[in-house]
């Protein structure tokens, strides 16, 4: 897959935002040093991948997974990042665990409305057949007048 | 995977992570090697990625002379490149900038340089024939 140069940068406005928030109020950040941190951000990204894959192959896998990239933040002297990973870590698996109950409560919900739509049209069905046998009877009860 | 692009959500509760995943994962599979990437993988490394972004800033801003004028400048960030073990690895894409016409005075002192060797080295020969 051919990646156009733009797309190994990050948005702008993202990038802004969260040097904004980190610096204090009233800062200037020069348009120089948000490309520059940009594209550090890239070689960061880079960076700790490499550094990543380097634990999978070590634990002969193939696909990254949460600890390697925890284990790339401690080599690359990134240690003071662990502990806030390992909480959005956290926070994430929650996340995906409250959706999955979400989606799963939803099919039953769903389950369920096919189920009483079936025991409603049953009764409709019942309904029917009693107008039915009403009519029938009204009809006997004219014959038997007209006779 | 647009879950968690964005900073704040419909509701104005703060997500998880600001940087687009998609793009985080661009760039992760153009580095060779790499075969696949779960997502909880994904994700530490867009928040490890802010988070640098903050330290970067931080340390830049904190350590770097812009702080008097209350700006931040790239001036500031090539010098963390240059003196902090940590952010070493970024001193290739955060070099040092230096004047044009320093650099042709250096180019032409090497220049000398070399031509004053040659010249020693032509001497010696003569010397000893």
């Amino acid at each position: 897959m051919a990646e156009r140069p733009e797309d190994l940068n990050l948005p702008n406005a993202v990038i802004t935002r969260i040097i904004k928030e980190a610096l204090p109020d009233g800062v200037n950040i020069s348009k120089e040093a948000r490309s520059a941190i940009s594209r550090a951000a890239s070689v960061f990204v880079l960076y700790a991948t490499s550094c990543a894959n380097n634990f999978a192959m070590k634990g002969k896998r193939k696909t990254l997974n949460a600890s390697d990239v925890l284990s790339a933040m401690e080599e690359m002297e990134f240690q003071r990042f662990v502990t806030p990973l390992k909480e959005a870590l956290e926070a994430y698996r929650r996340e995906q665990k409250g959706k999955k109950e979400a989606s799963e409560q939803k099919k039953k919900d769903k389950d369920r409305k096919t189920d009483s739509e079936e025991q409603d049209k049953s009764r409709d069905e019942e309904i029917d057949e009693d107008e039915e046998r009403l009519e029938e009877e009204e009809q006997n009860e004219e014959e038997e007048v007209d006779n | 995977m647009a879950d968690l692009v964005v900073g704040r959500d419909k509701c104005g509760e703060q997500r998880l992570v600001s940087l687009p995943l998609s793009r985080i994962r661009v760039i992760m599979k153009s580095s060779p090697e790499v075969s696949s990437i779960n997502q909880e993988a994904l994700v530490l490394t867009a928040k490890a990625t802010e988070l640098f972004v903050q330290d970067l800033a931080t340390y830049s801003y904190r350590h770097g002379s812009g702080k008097e004028k209350r700006a931040l400048t790239y001036h500031d960030l090539s010098n963390t490149a240059e003196e902090s073990e940590t952010f070493q690895f970024l001193a290739d894409i955060l070099p040092k900038k230096i004047l044009a016409s320093k650099y042709l005075k250096m180019l032409k002192e090497k220049e000398e340089e070399e031509e004053e060797n040659e010249n020693n080295n032509d001497e010696s020969d003569e010397a000893e024939s």
